[in-house]
């Protein structure tokens, strides 16, 4: 037997991110009976991503519901539902169609907790598939991970892996405080051994993974672009450059002890993410390391992002994106010169 | 008027046309039933008073005579810098009363903010009822305690919470109903509309209570919808429209009674408009005179809900001039305790800021709690 064969009992077959976040709610609604999905075509079609296939089968139109069209009012029912001991998993079909819920998030959701003094606590989960690369028109796109991570109250999670999938969603759902549940779109349908049947168990909320160990720079990143960085980690080794790659997976709260310690080892750090760079996440987190690892830093944290532009059409939608040429040539601008 | 009697069959060199029936169309819901009434709905003064319980009469105007006096209370602590604002519900008490009286114990309230009162005639402690207008913190309550959500400020905001409550309580087998408080304003919100919309295709058991004040601020009914009336948007939605006179406490306690009844048993939502007005400025920072006249509002005094009341039970003989005065007594009695218990200072410790954000503090909640712990400590120091 060789040690993959230990590792990858038999049975364990590929299984796509999107297959491992149906599973995690159908766990979830198997598990607890108060656990009720709603969202656009959730229910007969299982989903535009199939994310919910057979849910509504399993557990009834009444557990896993089509609502009709109209964000707030999904988010906004959540909310009364959550109000009478529900939790509620919500899903908004796309990044930009959850903006009509952002009133409900922002002064609802995120502030029922705080306004009640614990009294009120919302469970509630937003699903959002999110970020671009899948060729989508206008409005399919968009990284909104910043609106998000402004607003006191809510987590902010985004998994990259098909294991955090899985792991990440229970943790959620099983939540009492809301989580804005990033889906990165392009990683749907990326695959990995997995076996529904023994998911591995996952760290409460809040903790990054290093997927990479790594001693010349750290990239620091999460959801779809963490592969990216893989890929980069990887082709760096040409240079001769042993990258580091933290995954942060929460956004909210923010892991500062793994990644400091990340940023302290290799004393040069890149944030990576599709979000625009001006406001984005990577302006914060640069502020944060700095703030923290000053002493530790051989050359300013730098940040590849998208461009603060629009979202553009699928035909340029690759020179917008963070690919691993950008990411290689942020990290040879980490002033290695001053080593030699 | 068509300029042409040419068919399409006789177009020079068109081919034979034979129209393919479409699929069967009628209409999903048959809308007569679900019409409001030509004119709001009346009982103080007519026919149908004598069928009132006289008890439920004098409950309904010893609760309004209170509720009158809790509004000129409220406002007048807003004078002595004890409120921070109050959006005073002076003349459609009757609505804020009836609301609350037309609730069992285990229904959930929805209000707005200018319903404290109904949250007051509900039953709870009107000092907790005013924490948001103090601002001592948002919520005094435990809504889960009284039924009663927080009073809510963005408009119409609350009113899927409400849809969504109840639709939970009919899943999990409760006979729980919902009533939802909205103004006349916020009916032009899109969370009108989303949740009207939810409740109908839901049957959720909630009633949605709109007081037509006549003002959203300043702007007038007019410049805010041109439907017929609020309560013909029902319609649209197919759930049953009522109109009623605001003003009139036996007409809107029985119609959301009704509504209540109907939901209840499982007949789905109702949007009910009362009309009425809103005597008072929209708040206490509002100067009414910018846009509109005096003699419209007289004309509503003179059609005031606690008049109407007490002429319909002193020229039955239901109430004699001890009853008033016992009304008038408790309202004082009210008053005064209130004045007395938000003269005192509340007790805040900033610390709490930082409770209560998330379940478990998180690090950097941590750091800045500790930021200000230290702030605070130096404070005392040079104090």
């Amino acid at each position: 037997m060789s040690t993959a064969a230990v590792q990858q009992p038999a049975g364990v077959k590929p299984a796509t991110m999107a297959q491992a976040l149906q599973r995690a709610m159908h766990d979830a609604m198997a598990d607890d009976p108060s656990v009720h999905v709603l969202g656009e075509d959730v229910g007969t079609l299982g989903g535009v991503f199939r994310v919910t296939d057979g849910l509504a089968a399993e557990f009834g139109d009444d557990r896993c519901t089509d609502t009709p069209l109209a964000e707030a009012g999904i988010l906004g029912t959540a909310v009364g539902m959550a109000m009478y001991g529900l939790r509620p998993v919500v899903e908004m079909q796309f990044d930009a169609f959850a903006y009509p819920a952002f009133e409900q998030l922002i002064s609802h959701v995120a502030r029922m907790r705080n306004r009640t003094r614990g009294g009120m606590p919302l469970p509630i989960t937003v699903r959002v598939p999110y970020g671009g690369g899948i060729g989508g028109v206008e409005h399919h796109s968009d990284s909104s991970e910043a609106y998000y991570m402004a607003t006191p109250g809510l987590h902010v999670v985004t998994p990259a892996t098909v294991e955090d999938a899985y792991g990440l969603l229970r943790e959620a759902i099983a939540s009492d405080d809301p989580v804005v549940f990033l889906e990165p779109k392009r990683l749907y349908w990326s695959k990995a051994p997995w076996s529904p049947d023994a998911p591995a168990a996952v760290e409460p909320i809040g903790r990054a993974a290093v997927r990479r160990p790594g001693r010349s720079a750290t990239l620091i990143t999460y959801g779809p672009s963490v592969p990216v960085c893989m890929e980069a980690a990887e082709a760096a080794t040409a240079e001769g450059w042993d990258l580091e790659v933290v995954d942060l997976r929460s956004l909210v709260p923010f892991d500062d002890e793994t990644v400091c310690a990340a940023v302290r080892r290799t004393g040069r750090a890149v944030v990576v993410h599709e979000s625009t760079g001006f406001g984005g996440p990577g302006g914060e987190i640069a502020a944060r390391v700095t703030e923290r690892c000053f002493h530790h830093l051989q050359a300013p944290v730098l940040r590849v992002a998208g461009f603060d532009i629009p979202y553009p059409p699928p035909m340029l939608e690759r020179h917008h994106l963070p690919g691993v040429d950008r990411v290689l040539d942020a990290v040879a601008r980490l002033q290695w010169e001053a080593e030699s | 008027m068509r300029k042409s009697s040419m068919s399409v069959q006789e177009l020079p060199g068109a081919t034979a046309y034979r129209p393919t029936p479409p699929p069967a169309w009628q209409p999903r819901t048959d809308p007569a039933p679900l019409l409001p009434d030509p004119e709001p709905y009346r009982v103080l003064g007519t026919q149908a008073a004598g069928a009132v319980d006289p008890e439920l009469l004098r409950r309904l105007y010893r609760e309004l005579v209170r509720g009158r006096r809790y509004n000129t209370q409220a406002t007048a602590l807003t004078k002595q810098g004890r409120l921070a604002v109050y959006p005073s519900s002076t003349g459609q008490e009757a609505c804020e009363v009836a609301a609350a009286l037309a609730l069992e114990e285990r229904d959930w309230l929805f209000p707005s903010y200018r319903d404290t009162l109904a949250a007051v005639a509900r039953g709870l402690d009107p000092v907790q009822a005013l924490t948001l207008l103090r601002g001592d913190w948002h919520t005094g309550y435990d809504p889960r305690e009284h039924r009663i959500a927080p009073l809510c400020t963005p408009l119409a905001t609350q009113l899927p919470h409400a849809v969504g409550l109840a639709h939970a309580a009919r899943l999990k087998g409760d006979d729980v109903v919902a009533l939802a408080m909205v103004g006349d304003g916020g009916t032009s919100e899109g969370d009108f509309h989303e949740a009207l919309n939810f409740a109908a295709v839901w049957q959720a058991p909630v009633v949605f209570l709109v007081q037509n004040n006549g003002f959203a601020i300043s702007v007038p009914l007019a410049k805010q919808t041109a439907a017929p009336s609020l309560a013909h948007k029902a319609v649209g939605y197919g759930m049953p429209g009522r109109l009623v006179d605001g003003n009139d406490a036996a007409a809107v306690h029985e119609v959301l009674a009704d509504a209540v009844a109907r939901a209840r048993r499982g007949g789905g939502p109702t949007l009910i408009e009362a009309v009425t007005y809103r005597i008072d400025a929209h708040t206490n920072a509002d100067d009414a005179t910018r846009y509109r006249g005096e003699s419209e509002v007289e004309t509503w005094r003179a059609h005031d809900p606690i008049r109407l009341l007490e002429r319909e039970l002193t020229e039955r003989g239901l109430i004699d001039d001890d009853g008033v005065k016992a009304a008038a007594d408790a309202a004082e009695t009210m008053a005064a305790t209130l004045r007395e218990r938000m003269n005192a200072d509340p007790v805040l410790d900033p610390m709490d800021l930082f409770e209560h954000v998330y379940a478990e503090q998180t690090g950097q909640l941590r750091e800045q709690a500790a930021q200000l712990r230290a702030e605070l400590d130096a404070e005392g120091e040079t104090r």
